[in-house]
């Protein structure tokens, strides 16, 4: 086919043209595609508050709920216990002792136990490593992976720490203090997902 | 021998017995061949497999959250003749990894990446890619308590990227949490989306191949000494001399993997995990949870990052030293700067730097499997940084090192 007086300007002209409009209706076709890949309205819904009765749970006792499908640890702590997450000593071997980070808390859950009173832990049961659920170690013993171990959580997956207020120990892989979820408690009923107020 | 009219016919509107003379019967295969060479075919032969089981694994499954798990149990008991077909297809995984880790083996043993076949290492990598979404993928499928666990701890590495991380593993999920919503879309993409990814990068991976011919255990080039009709004096036609040579050994790997189908498919829980004889639990997991065998060397790099490196906290550093362990074998091609390509004729460097990987390789693959402890940890750290090193110092030792002569043809 002959060349000649090809305007090659309007030529270049004409193909930009025709890419980018290409272009933008590609990025219209693939909305829904790349939408359609968000929680649904149903997905959103669930989530209601749940009561658990912890009338019946012993000192050093652990028991897991389940709220918006993640486990939910209740725990109610030794006095021993308290006093190691207390003692300063130990808070240095923390990465954040003093739950400095909001996200991981509600302001009522910001002291030393991580806790509405000293006693009563109610702990999202979710590392914050690769989201595993670690395992409640409460020996005070030696452990193959701490060999100080004050008793807390470890996560069997990749072999994170926690004391038993959820705070991350330094040089595991997680990065974060375990979430204390939104609760209230009221006499022996903890109602996680409502605000204390 | 003259062509039947049939297919003077057919040629005149499809090119078949040009196509059929490009990839079987004129294209020149060395001579020089050694038994390395079987583990492409194979790891085709378990891709056929893979799919034919898969299409007849999706007539009784049930991808969704309350049914995933009793369609398998209904598949194993009920199905006629089911619990073959799904051993066939869960053996068949491992043996498809095992296949293309000796394939890509046998690519840096004799330096098959080397220019000008790039593309086809590149290609190559993207099947692995690939390989690797599709059967974290397939293993979701039973809604075990591996399968649950395992897609917990894989999409959540997507959480360890700043700022979008959060936002990112939501919209892989579909959901707060690994739910049905997941188990779902994993099914699409790994019964229809990645299957067909992988057939074209095969067919990409070997057209490739073919454009510039297959390396040989000596890395000699069998293009440059050609008899007057222009085919390689040390080549072979692929067709029959490979096809039907490589028979025994084909036989002999489909004896292995038989007997594997009937008398350990779960390979000692290596195949098949222990725990996901156990429905999904979304509240407890469990005590030990590993990837399948064929992940184990990253899962290891993963954890070997469990401290921060300058600003980086060690879950994004876990990550990227991931990330970039897979990374990094994509770019291997360039960054052997050896002038000879067998290992067969690199220097002592090259020589010791691929045992040790190989030997670090497998013992990062064996603690991926392993529970988390201190000695663990230690000589998981050694490996990752033998694995890194490698291929960072590769430019260096592959340039400087004194190599052999590699002989101008094929020795007899």
């Amino acid at each position: 086919m002959s060349q000649d007086g090809v305007n090659e300007s309007r030529r270049r002209f004409l193909y930009i043209a025709t890419g980018a409009v290409g272009a933008v209706g590609a990025v219209g076709v693939a909305t829904p595609f790349v939408k359609s890949w968000f929680p649904s309205e149903k997905a959103k819904a669930v989530g209601a508050p749940v009561k658990v009765d912890v009338g019946g749970l012993k000192l050093g006792e652990m028991v897991i709920a389940e709220w918006r499908g993640k486990p939910i640890f209740i725990l109610r702590r030794t006095p021993e216990s308290i006093g190691v997450l207390k003692d300063a000593d130990f808070k240095s071997r923390l990465v954040d002792p003093e739950s400095s980070l909001e996200s991981q808390q509600p302001t009522y859950a910001q002291n030393d136990t991580r806790a509405l009173g000293d006693e009563l832990l109610v702990l999202e049961g979710v590392c914050t490593h690769l989201g595993c659920s670690p395992k409640f170690v409460p020996e005070v013993e030696p452990q193959t992976y701490d060999a100080d171990w004050q008793g807390g959580f470890f996560c069997p997956c990749h072999g994170s720490r926690f004391d038993l207020a959820g705070r991350v120990f330094k040089n595991v892989p997680a990065p974060s203090n375990m979430k204390v979820p939104p609760h209230r408690i009221d006499g022996g009923v903890i109602t996680i997902g409502e605000e204390t107020v | 021998m003259a062509k039947p009219a049939i297919m003077e016919w057919i040629d005149r509107r499809l090119p078949v017995t040009s196509a059929y003379e490009k990839h079987m019967s004129k294209y020149y295969a060395p001579i020089n061949f050694n038994w390395w060479y079987v583990f492409g075919l194979l790891a085709m032969v378990v891709f056929a497999n893979q799919i034919l089981t898969g299409i007849w694994l999706t007539m009784s499954y049930v991808p969704s959250a309350e049914e995933a798990f009793n369609s398998v149990e209904y598949i194993m008991r009920d199905v006629e003749m089911g619990w073959l077909i799904r051993y066939m297809h869960s053996t068949g995984a491992s043996f498809f990894f095992l296949t293309v880790y000796l394939h890509m083996f046998r690519g840096v043993l004799y330096g098959s990446y080397q220019k000008p076949r790039e593309l086809i290492w590149v290609f190559g990598m993207f099947v692995y890619l690939v390989m690797m979404a599709e059967g974290f993928m397939g293993y979701v499928l039973p809604w075990g308590q591996t399968s649950y666990w395992g897609a917990q701890v894989i999409i959540s590495l997507f959480g360890a990227i700043p700022v979008i991380g959060d936002g990112l593993t939501e919209w892989i999920r579909g959901d707060y949490l690994i739910s049905g919503i997941t188990l779902n879309r994993f099914f699409a993409l790994h019964v229809i989306a990645l299957p067909l990814v992988l057939a074209l990068l095969v067919v990409l991976h070997v057209l490739a191949l073919h454009e510039v011919g297959s390396n040989n255990p000596d890395g000699i080039d069998i293009k440059k000494h050609v008899d007057d009709k222009g085919v390689p004096l040390d080549g072979v036609p692929f067709h029959p001399y490979f096809t039907v040579g490589k028979m025994p050994q084909v036989a002999l790997f489909l004896f292995v993997f038989c007997a594997v189908i009937f008398y350990m498919p779960e390979g000692g829980g290596y195949f098949l995990e222990h725990p996901n004889f156990e429905p999904a639990n979304g509240l407890k997991t469990p005590e030990h949870i590993a990837p399948t065998w064929y992940y184990g060397a990253f899962y290891s790099i993963l954890r070997a990052v469990d401290f921060p490196i300058l600003f980086i906290e060690a879950k994004l550093g876990g990550f990227m030293a991931m990330g970039g362990a897979i990374a990094i074998l994509f770019v291997l091609p360039w960054l052997d700067r050896s002038p000879v390509r067998s290992w067969r004729y690199k220097g002592w460097m090259s020589r010791t730097a691929i045992i040790v990987f190989a030997i670090a390789f497998a013992i990062l693959t064996y603690l991926g499997g392993q529970p988390v402890s201190t000695l663990n940890g230690i000589i998981a750290k050694i490996c990752t940084v033998i694995y890194f090193a490698f291929f960072l110092a590769m430019p260096w030792y592959t340039k400087y090192e004194k190599t052999k002569p590699v002989p101008e043809r094929v020795p007899r």
